[in-house]
């Protein structure tokens, strides 16, 4: 064999890097929250007002929608660990269908802001000046990339929750299910930054 | 290894708890917003996106159950990204 | 292991045949291989580039290129050297190979991954090379891709942003893979204090890696966007800030010059105990000194951006930092030359290399003072001094560190010793070519012959001629240590297990090693450089 014949396996190392990943992660996103401070700073009225054309209702729901995938994401580490398979498959199942309704509703707000003419590059966004269309690119860009990250972590549930199923993922090796939680946990950590930075500060 | 080391299983009812705190974070953060607050209002916002932050990390993310280095790592990490803005901001501040 | 023939690591057979064998291979000694084999050819494609720039650069006007290739060329040559040679360079060739060894296991944490890391390195670089060959022609931006020349000018420039942002990745993995395998695999008995130095430069490398390469990774999606949406961060025509994109560039590419040069550092500390048969001085300090580095060099990345119209305050606190972080460098100088010092030195060719480290390491950190001093920066920025400096921190620094590495291990991975004199002499016409090639141009950049320039007028011309001859020389240096190696790791004799009298872990196991490294995990009792008589093993 030209792999390493005993199995080595070690939950500690596999924690601790998942955690490294996320700080990449953290680091990623770091990178945009200065773009978003500095030009934040340089256009203080053009964003304050551009804010106002989010939804703070749909931020909102959105915002508490996540964290209850988060707790329920959470919870299924718990259920593995007491053994109860069924109940981490409905927990599971729940923050996944969160999930397509998070970005069910990032959906109709994009497709609202593509209507209206705003969208990077178009002529509206061109004519309204350029504090608007930073905060706009911005928007679209950050949650974008967020969105992105939802994707990432659906796959990653639904393998989690396939593997738990067919009894691959059990109490005894709940490693990828905590390391998906830590994802996910990740994704509505950033989404906790994104919120008020978009929606709120009006 | 120790994989098999006896391991705290966190109870339900705390994520639930930390979940309606967060919930009610959330809540008191639009809240705010109607109240007109001047200078203050990007101040709290990101404040309150802070305790949120850390609710999230020290019990969703288990920091508060995990081992020391864990917690020092993330910790460190959050100082770093605060110092490189502010390193940035002593250029566009001062310009 | 149940045989107890251990053949060693390229003898196993495994599932696959042929080629195979290697590219789907786990196994942390033929990654570093598979990095070794991909990252000379890469290297030898940048050093022809190199040349051609010099022999361009020869006489003034048309040389032998036009204006708009020379332009590429510079582009390539920056692009290849940095992201596919110099970066993943000594961690991922000598830390891949070494770096379980030297820390007593058998695999790196996630071998899986680092096959995957090496995968990714490949699709990286075919992206970016990729842009050669489509319509528009190569980038012509400098490897920096500034805005807004970045999305303004005709040119590939996707695939090769693109492809950056994929190597980017490679060099994640790596250092994610590094970190929790010292954090997690280090043989009984070995504390953090009693890490081989190499491995410790590796895990300051490896936060470097991970805390820095996510920014240039956002950034390089952020000039995508750019050009594809027209989101207008950087484009002063939408309200963007182009010296942001400079803020972002090098928030990572600084730090990316301590990954390169960390674990250069760290092969240093390893050759130059060896050779001078002594313990190291200043075993702390040294490690103290790397996490210094690895945490203030994070800070000081204005110092490129002097000239671009950034506040006083901050051209102030960058220069500042920039004089600090020049510090621990300077101890681990006086540590090595303490280490040296009433020493019985074994004259052989990795300690001619790591001699001639400190040398060029020296004066390209010195003229680095120079550059990192405010009044002097205006003056010497953009102009050939820089190239000098960095090339003397960069292909001296590193360039020299991986010769004496691969001359130091050489023994250990392939088992077969190389011809000696021939080495060496490699070594002297290299090391009188390098310093041909670019001393003069120190001088060029302080008379003030700008840098990335094609043409140059006739007062620039007699140093010009010096360099090129330097490059010359240089070339044919190159060509006899190559020759000298590849004949070696096939007709060399076969090397003993020690042949230098090392004392780390990599010098226990046989040459090459086998596939599990270690039959049973040693226990580690003394500290890494250890030499008193009676400890002799």
């Amino acid at each position: 064999m030209n792999n390493i014949a005993h199995i080595h396996r070690d939950d500690e190392a596999s924690k601790l890097g998942m955690w490294l990943f996320i700080f990449t992660e953290l680091l990623l996103f770091a990178g945009l929250f200065i773009v978003y401070g500095i030009y934040r700073y340089l256009n203080p009225v053009a964003f304050h007002l551009a804010a106002e054309e989010l939804s703070v209702t749909v931020g909102t729901v959105n915002t508490v929608i996540l964290l209850i995938s988060s707790a329920t994401m959470a919870m299924a580490s718990t259920a593995i660990r007491l053994k109860n398979k069924q109940f981490t498959i409905l927990l599971l199942l729940i923050t996944l269908f969160i999930a397509f309704m998070f970005m069910t509703n990032k959906y109709f707000e994009w497709k609202g802001k593509f209507e209206h003419g705003i969208f990077p590059g178009s002529e509206d966004l061109l004519r309204l000046g350029h504090g608007d269309t930073l905060f706009f690119s911005l928007y679209f860009f950050m949650t974008g990339l967020h969105a992105l990250h939802i994707i990432v972590g659906f796959v990653l549930i639904t393998i989690v929750c396939y593997r738990v199923n067919n009894n691959t993922l059990t109490h005894e090796n709940p490693v990828l299910l905590d390391n998906s939680g830590l994802y996910w946990h990740l994704v509505d950590l950033i989404w906790i930054f994104l919120f008020p930075l978009f929606y709120l500060i009006t | 290894m120790n994989n098999h080391k006896i391991e705290h299983i966190v109870p339900y009812r705390l994520y639930l708890i930390v979940l309606s705190g967060l919930i009610l974070l959330t809540l008191i953060s639009v809240g705010v917003t109607y109240i007109e607050l001047a200078n203050l209002t990007v101040f709290t916002a990101i404040f309150l996106a802070c305790i949120k932050s850390v609710l999230v990390l020290v019990f969703f993310m288990h920091l508060k159950f995990d081992n020391k280095l864990l917690q020092i790592l993330v910790t460190a990490v959050f100082v770093l990204i605060a110092l490189v803005l502010f390193i940035t901001f002593l250029d566009y501040n001062f310009r | 292991m149940s045989d107890h023939t251990t053949s060693s690591f390229r003898e196993v057979k495994g599932k696959y045949k042929g080629i195979f064998a290697w590219i789907f291979s786990t196994d942390h000694k033929r990654i570093g291989l598979l990095y070794l084999y991909s990252i000379v050819s890469f290297f030898l494609i940048g050093v022809l580039l190199g040349i051609v720039m010099k022999l361009e650069l020869m006489a003034p006007g048309k040389t032998v290129i036009d204006p708009a290739t020379y332009n590429a060329i510079f582009t390539l040559h920056g692009v290849i050297m940095i992201f596919l040679v110099v970066v993943p360079g000594l961690p991922a060739i000598f830390g891949n190979f070494l770096l379980p060894i030297m820390i007593g296991a058998k695999d790196v944490a996630f071998p899986k991954l680092n096959l995957l890391s090496w995968w990714i390195y490949v699709f990286g670089a075919i992206i970016a090379l990729s842009s050669l060959f489509m319509g528009g022609g190569p980038p012509d931006t400098g490897w920096t891709f500034y805005a807004p020349y970045a999305f303004k000018t005709n040119t590939n420039m996707l695939p090769a942003v693109l492809g950056a942002f994929i190597l980017g990745f490679s060099s994640i993995l790596t250092g994610i893979n590094f970190i929790v395998t010292i954090h997690r695999m280090r043989a009984p008995g070995m504390t953090w204090f009693k890490m081989p130095l190499f491995p410790w430069t590796l895990y300051g490398t490896g936060w470097i890696q991970i805390l820095a390469t996510p920014i240039v990774g956002i950034t390089l999606l952020m000039i995508v966007g750019e050009r594809v949406l027209n989101i207008g961060f950087f484009d002063p025509a939408l309200g963007g800030d182009p010296i942001l994109y400079q803020h972002l560039f090098w928030i990572y590419s600084h730090p990316a010059v301590y990954i390169m040069i960390l674990p250069a550092m760290g092969a240093i500390s390893e050759i130059i105990p060896t050779f001078a048969n002594k313990s190291i001085f200043g075993y702390k300090a040294i490690v103290i000194s790397t996490l210094a580095i690895a945490f203030v060099g994070y800070f000081v990345w204005g110092h490129h951006m002097f000239t671009s119209g950034m506040s006083g305050t901050a051209l102030y606190t960058f220069s500042l930092l920039t004089f600090i972080v020049a510090i621990p460098s300077a101890i681990k100088v006086f540590n090595w030359v303490g280490t040296l010092h009433k020493a019985s030195i074994q004259l052989e060719t990795p300690f001619f290399w790591a001699a001639s480290f400190l040398f060029v390491f020296m004066i390209g950190g010195l003229s680095g003072l120079a550059l990192g001093a405010l009044a002097t920066n205006v003056h010497l920025h953009d102009t050939a001094f820089v190239v000098a400096h960095f090339h003397f921190i960069v292909f001296g620094g590193v360039g020299f560190a991986f010769m004496g590495a691969i001359h130091y291990w050489f023994p250990k991975i392939w088992g077969r010793m190389y011809n000696s004199k021939l080495a060496t002499s490699g070594w002297i016409i290299f090391f009188i070519g390098f310093c041909t090639l670019y001393l003069p141009m120190f001088f060029l950049g302080v008379t003030g012959m700008p840098r990335r320039y094609y043409d140059y007028v006739e007062r620039f011309h007699g140093p010009n001629i010096v360099s090129t001859i330097g490059s010359w020389v240089l070339l044919l240096g190159l060509i006899i240590i190559i020759y000298n190696l590849v004949n070696a790791a096939y007709n060399g004799k076969k090397a003993t297990k020690n042949p230098w009298g090392g004392r780390t872990l990599e010098w226990t196991v046989d040459s090459p090693p086998s596939l599990e490294n270690f039959e049973e995990i040693p226990v580690v009792e003394r500290g890494p450089y250890d030499y008193r008589k009676n400890r002799e093993s």
